[in-house]
């Protein structure tokens, strides 16, 4: 499957097996987004959350 | 058919802020054992403060959020609930706050690196110079060896105490300082499963690197799991609390058996330890979820 990135429009790849909450980068400006929801063979994508200060294991 | 066996089942979830390759994993594995599992958002949760019950949660549900306080928070509210949560609240906020865990491990007699807070910029530098050089500083709260920094002369701690004040953030002015141990370029990654070792392998660090951390660029080796090793791991789990639990070991040198701990995490990573581990570790999560009960019979007989 594939989207469009949101700030550059950029073709964006989504593996067959990905799955809503799973994390999918533009390969041309490298932003993160979040997989907002799947079906039907499309997928629709929002802004990942950054990295904050308690993230982590 | 023991007690445990004949409860009904119930339903198990995954509470999630983003989906990494270890909860898709843990699922895949829950769906083999015949269990679809629940994916909860905790960032689309909307909760009640009150007595109502969660009926449309999972009554079991495996906490994997990558925000410490978000998922320590929604463990909270789901225990007052009624859903059992792993790891617990307790167990979460002892693994996701440093000063708690070393307190924590010192007062039990695990072995840990000695230990130092304060709370000033001007009380940072005495209890730097009461560990003496070269000492290791940490934030209380975070991971992935963000701002773990070696400091090795009193120019260097001037600097990073500076620069902590100045960030703003007051966490930033709570000053963890921890000897450094005298260690191989590695560290060991254990894997607890309720009151079970089921991964132990060595981290090494990234070339021209200190940290050992995977997410940094470490690699893994597989390790064997000797009686000294085990019997720490175990106690470790004791004073914790059993869930599923990420414990970070160092050998200090020259005895390779003078084991230490020095962290233990509460949502565990384990896809580096995976690659140096021959049985699923997911699959003995997804076991461990299927049959907490199980486990809980096991403690109390004990």
């Amino acid at each position: 499957m594939e989207t469009k990135c949101l700030e550059c429009d950029a073709a964006v790849h989504v593996e067959d097996d990905a799955v809503i909450g799973e994390i999918v980068s533009c390969p041309d400006c490298g932003a993160d987004y979040e997989i907002a929801s799947l079906g039907g063979g499309t997928v629709t994508i929002k802004v990942a959350e950054s990295v904050k200060e308690d993230w982590g294991e | 058919m023991s007690e445990s066996q004949s409860l009904p089942s119930k339903s198990i979830g995954i509470l999630y802020d983003r989906v990494r390759w270890e909860e898709k994993e843990i699922a895949r594995q829950l769906e083999i054992r015949g269990i679809t599992p629940n994916m909860v958002d905790a960032k689309a949760l909307v909760l009640p403060l009150d007595t109502s019950r969660f009926d449309h949660l999972p009554q079991i549900v495996l906490d994997r959020c990558v925000s410490y306080y978000r998922g320590a928070n929604v463990a909270s509210v789901f225990e007052s609930h009624g859903i059992e949560v792993i790891n617990s609240c307790r167990v979460l906020n002892l693994c996701g706050n440093k000063l708690e865990t070393s307190q924590l491990l010192a007062k039990r007699g695990i072995p840990t690196p000695k230990t130092v807070v304060a709370f000033s910029a001007e009380s940072a530098m005495k209890a730097i110079e009461s560990i003496g050089f070269p000492c290791v500083m940490k934030p209380i709260v975070g991971s992935w060896g963000r701002q773990v920094v070696p400091v090795r002369d009193k120019e260097t701690a001037e600097a990073f105490i500076e620069m902590r004040e100045q960030n703003g953030d007051s966490m930033q002015s709570i000053f963890y300082i921890q000897e450094m141990i005298n260690r191989p370029p590695r560290d060991i990654r254990c894997i607890a499963v309720g009151h079970e070792v089921v991964a132990s392998v060595y981290r090494y660090a990234a070339v021209d690197s200190w940290k050992t951390n995977v997410a940094l660029g470490g690699h893994t080796e597989p390790c064997k799991l000797t009686s000294e090793l085990e019997e720490t791991l175990l106690r470790t789990v004791e004073t914790i609390g059993a869930g599923v639990l990420g414990i970070d070991v160092m050998e200090r040198t020259p005895d390779s058996s003078d084991y230490v701990v020095h962290e233990v995490n509460g949502t565990v990573e384990f896809k580096g330890a995976q690659t140096s581990t021959e049985h699923s570790i997911a699959g003995r999560i997804a076991d461990y979820l299927v049959n907490p009960e199980k486990e809980q019979l096991s403690q109390n007989q004990q």
